[in-house]
């Protein structure tokens, strides 16, 4: 299976990377934006074909390291 | 008294750190990361700056995982001390050793010069030699020393006197440096056991290089 991670600071946490790139494009003239924030996308394939499986040992390795959840959440999708 | 430097693939500030505690006449010793223990004759083991593991996913992130890192925190619940300079602090907040955790940079700035600190709290085994309201001038260099902690942590911080500096100007007045919540240059743990600060006082240990203050703050380890 494959799990897609996407991992982003907190909701509250100031993101210093979405504030500039926010910046920028208003500054190229693209109107009617009101936030943007940045994350990241890790890309894991696993072994199992077992779904529940797949979601629990994703959601380990993402409190386990793939997330720093003081500062960051993060959403699963399995496929 | 001894003490053990840590080094990961890309520490970097580890013969800084040891020309320092030389300088102040410890005995020191470089351990590799791949190490399981901490000798028992160890005083203080220090975690020097540099970019473990290239900064990969976050900084000190991966470092936290090696070996040498589970028995840094067997030493520490042990009432062992421990110092995390810069990446060492980095890595101590991803253990879950120290509170809260060091975002980007404000203004996304490899920040790299000279800075003033206010000492907050200097009623602990590293800041003894200085006193409250004292300002040091020691060098700071960072991409990711912009320290958040939500409002129920910064005020238990707070409350148990855990905030050891913060960015100031000349006079001690904070500064917006890199965005750290109320300007946070360096932490302790509750107990006062383990330390982390984005500045390198191992850089500053002589007149001709800008700045002794650090000496003063790592001879407080000495008593």
């Amino acid at each position: 299976m494959r799990a897609v991670v996407n991992v982003f600071l907190k909701e509250g946490v100031l993101d210093p990377q979405g504030k500039a790139s926010h910046h920028a494009l208003d500054s190229l003239g693209f109107e009617g934006v009101s936030d943007v924030r940045i994350g990241k996308q890790i890309i894991i394939n696993l072994d199992t074909s077992d779904r529940d499986q797949a979601q629990k040992e994703v959601e380990q390795m993402c409190e386990t390291l793939l997330a720093n959840t003081v500062i960051e959440d993060y959403t699963i999708e399995i496929a | 008294m001894n003490v053990a430097i840590l080094r990961f693939l890309g520490t970097n500030c580890e013969f800084d750190t040891q020309y320092a505690f030389e300088k102040l006449g410890h005995k020191t010793q470089i351990i590799w990361h791949q190490e399981d223990s901490i000798g028992e004759d160890i005083d203080l083991v220090v975690i020097p700056g540099g970019f473990s593991y290239g900064d990969y996913l976050r900084s000190g992130s991966i470092a936290r995982f090696s070996p040498i890192m589970k028995a840094v925190k067997i030493y520490a619940d042990n009432g062992g001390k421990v110092l995390g300079i810069c990446n060492g602090f980095q890595i101590l907040t991803e253990a879950g050793m120290l509170e809260g955790a060091l975002k980007r940079n404000n203004n996304l700035h490899f920040i790299s010069k000279h800075q003033y600190l206010r000492v907050e709290n200097s009623d602990n085994a590293f800041l003894n030699k200085c006193k409250n309201g004292e300002v040091l001038n020691i060098p700071i260099a960072h991409a990711d020393g912009n320290f958040y902690i939500d409002d129920d942590g910064f005020k238990e911080l707070e409350a148990n006197n855990q905030i050891l500096l913060r960015y100031s100007d000349k006079s001690g007045n904070p500064v917006v440096v890199n965005g750290s919540v109320t300007s946070i240059a360096g932490i302790c743990n509750k107990n006062k056991t383990v330390f982390g600060l984005m500045p390198h006082p191992e850089r500053a240990l002589e007149m001709i290089l800008g700045s002794d203050d650090g000496l003063k703050m790592l001879q407080g380890f000495d008593t």
